[in-house]
């Protein structure tokens, strides 16, 4: 095998520590970050065909916020629960991978 | 005369079609650094082995102005020959014809000799060179592909089956090598993909080159699709002829017997292992310090480095071979070493080929990707093939055995015929640090000196349970061997077990974790 030249690294696997290499897709893998209610992120890649919000508006809880189109289907993205607009990172034609933050919304302050 | 004029015809019309897709497509075949399809049929089988069937098929499809289109064996080349003097069946995709696309008729000249393969129990070979479908067959096209995936999975088990990607294997035709035993793919040749770059561009305006979305690289280390990876054609035929002289021919034969050959490798098999259960080394050195003339064909080298698995011969006879490999990630299992080793393990199973597990492992890998990922689902496929495989199961454990891993590693529990340790071997429920810091929680926080305490119990711990004598005096472990001893004890178990039989309760098939 074709072993590029890696270096032996501490590998912790419950308390103890190992001398190994790493592979390639373990060094690729992606961090696990806990999801914010208040980001929109897509469930899948796709392109955006229309955006029913705009940013300060107070939305309530089921109404439209945007058209994803993924995979010939016309996905309508609604509000999870009332709450403001507080920063829209699409625009109409955006063309967005899996995971991308949409819209954040922030809690309403009476 | 008049036989010797139709001799004549014969040749002429012979050689018209052999030509394929002719002169310039040959050419660009070549250009793309590729060979043409007969030429690697030529390369891999024993000199004038090959025999062609079908030669003279052609497509029936009248539309779409592929009326008055002559296609040479509707792009695709099939016969028999033999590898080492053993007959096998075989089939190669030719690129040049229409760009190897897939009709009915192409389809069924593979599927005929597939059927072939299975009746004469004979291995089957297909090498993999097409553009996918050939869109103005419709929906013939699609029937091809399917009678080929149910004759894959008809012969799955019973001949060895053989995919050689060289050149696009794209859209449906990608599930016929997932289907085979064995994949080959070779660098800047082999691209597979279920949808090619264009189209996930064009949908989901991802950019990425052929080569990174399906290269042989990228199956051969990222995906797990395929098994061995060459750097060129040749290399990679001699890869296939090294596997194809391995394995049995059929479920109903012992792969073929070699003279038997003592090690020569040239490390001392007790110099391998570092006596500090924290240092990594190869674990693929103690496999050549095992196996006749130290020779063994890895498989999935490339993918789950963490597990190493593979075929080796014994007194002349082949073994499959698994072993955790502390050089990557400290040898731990993670959702793809179990599916790696699960496969195997019941490819072994399937022909027969009994199966030698090198321990040495720290437990499973910790994460959240790995627990998303289903690691509980894809470990137990482990469990599974283990379990349920009846060839002889010999078990050397060479250092750590830890927890879930140590039940998982072919133990005793699981039906291990033979279970053999090194006396640096540690069975425990997990690491000493691990272990001491919840049975002795309560003497350390109320030490003085926490740390001076943790120590002295991670030391007791140590010394009364990081050894292979607690298990052997449950009877657990059958021998605590000196590794010198191994390859003998192996020779000796292989022998006892010659005449195995196993009972499993009768069923029409379990149900795996896959």
């Amino acid at each position: 095998m074709e072993t590029e030249k890696q270096e032996y690294v501490d590998f912790a696997i419950t308390a103890r520590k190992y001398k190994t290499l790493l592979t390639k897709k373990y060094l690729n893998r992606k961090p696990w970050v806990n999801p914010s209610a208040f980001d929109i992120q897509s469930i899948i890649p796709g392109t955006v065909l229309e955006v029913f919000v705009k940013e300060g508006e107070i939305v309530e809880e089921g109404g439209p916020l945007l058209i994803l189109e993924a995979m010939k289907m016309q996905n309508r993205i609604q509000m999870p629960f009332t709450a403001r607009i507080k920063k829209i990172n699409v625009e109409v034609g955006s063309r967005i991978p899996k995971d991308s933050l949409m819209i954040e919304l922030e809690e309403v302050i009476d | 005369m008049t036989l010797k004029k139709n001799i004549l015809a014969l040749r002429q019309k012979k050689a018209i079609v052999e030509k394929g897709g002719g002169d310039k497509a040959i050419e660009k075949q070549v250009a793309m650094g590729k060979m043409t399809a007969r030429d690697r049929i030529l390369a891999l089988l024993d000199a004038n082995s090959f025999h062609e069937y079908d030669l003279f098929v052609e497509h029936e499809e009248r539309n779409f102005g592929m009326d008055d289109k002559v296609l040479a064996g509707d792009g695709v080349i099939t016969g028999t020959g033999t590898i080492y003097g053993a007959p096998i069946c075989i089939y190669a995709q030719d690129f040049t014809v229409m760009g190897g696309s897939l009709g009915l008729k192409h389809a069924r000249k593979i599927t005929k000799i597939m059927d072939h393969a299975l009746r004469m129990k004979v291995p089957c070979i297909g090498i993999n060179d097409s553009g996918g479908a050939r869109i103005q067959e419709g929906i013939g096209a699609l029937a091809g592909y399917g009678e080929i995936f149910y004759r894959n999975t008809m012969a799955s088990g019973v001949i060895p089956q053989i995919s050689v990607i060289l050149g696009p294997c794209a859209g449906g035709a990608v599930y016929s090598p997932a289907l085979t035993d064995f994949v080959f793919v070779v660098e800047n040749i082999s691209k597979m993909f279920i949808t090619g770059p264009n189209v996930i561009e064009t949908v989901l305006g991802e950019k990425i080159s052929q080569e990174d979305l399906g290269g042989a690289r990228v199956h051969a280390e990222i995906t797990g699709n395929a098994h061995f990876y060459a750097l060129s054609e040749m290399e990679c035929f001699e890869q296939i002829k090294e596997l194809v002289s391995l394995v049995p021919h059929s479920n109903q034969q012992k792969a073929t017997r070699v003279e038997p050959k003592e090690p020569n490798s040239k490390k001392n098999i007790e110099n391998i292992i570092p006596s500090d259960p924290k240092q990594p080394y190869d674990v693929r050195e103690v496999i050549l310090a095992l196996t006749d003339d130290s020779k063994f064909l890895e498989v999935h080298e490339l993918w789950a480095a963490n597990i190493v698995i593979g075929f080796g011969r014994l007194n002349g006879e082949t073994i499959g071979f698994v072993a955790n490999q502390p050089m990557y990630l400290a040898g731990v299992l993670d959702c793809d070493a179990s599916d790696k080793a699960a496969r195997f393990i019941r490819y072994c199973d399937a022909f027969n080929i009994p199966i030698i597990t090198l321990e040495d492992m720290p437990g499973y890998l910790p994460g959240v990707d790995q627990e998303h990922a289903g690691v509980i689902r894809h470990g137990a496929k482990m469990l599974y093939a283990y379990s349920e495989a009846t060839v002889p199961k010999i078990t050397v454990i060479l250092r750590k055995a830890y927890g879930g891993g140590y039940i998982a590693m072919n133990s005793r529990h699981l039906g291990a015929d033979f279970m053999l340790a090194w006396p640096s071997a540690e069975i425990a429920v997990m690491g000493p640090e691990g272990a001491a810091n919840i049975i002795f929680r309560k003497e350390i926080m109320e030490a003085e000196d926490e740390d001076a305490m943790r120590q002295q119990k991670v030391q007791e711990y140590i010394e009364k349970f990081a050894n292979p004598f607690v298990a052997a005096s449950k009877g657990y472990i059958d021998a605590v061997i000196e590794p010198l001893e191994t390859r003998d004890m192996l020779l000796h178990a292989l022998e006892v077990s010659k005449n195995k039989d196993d009972y499993r309760p009768a069923k029409k098939h379990g149900i795996p974790p896959f």
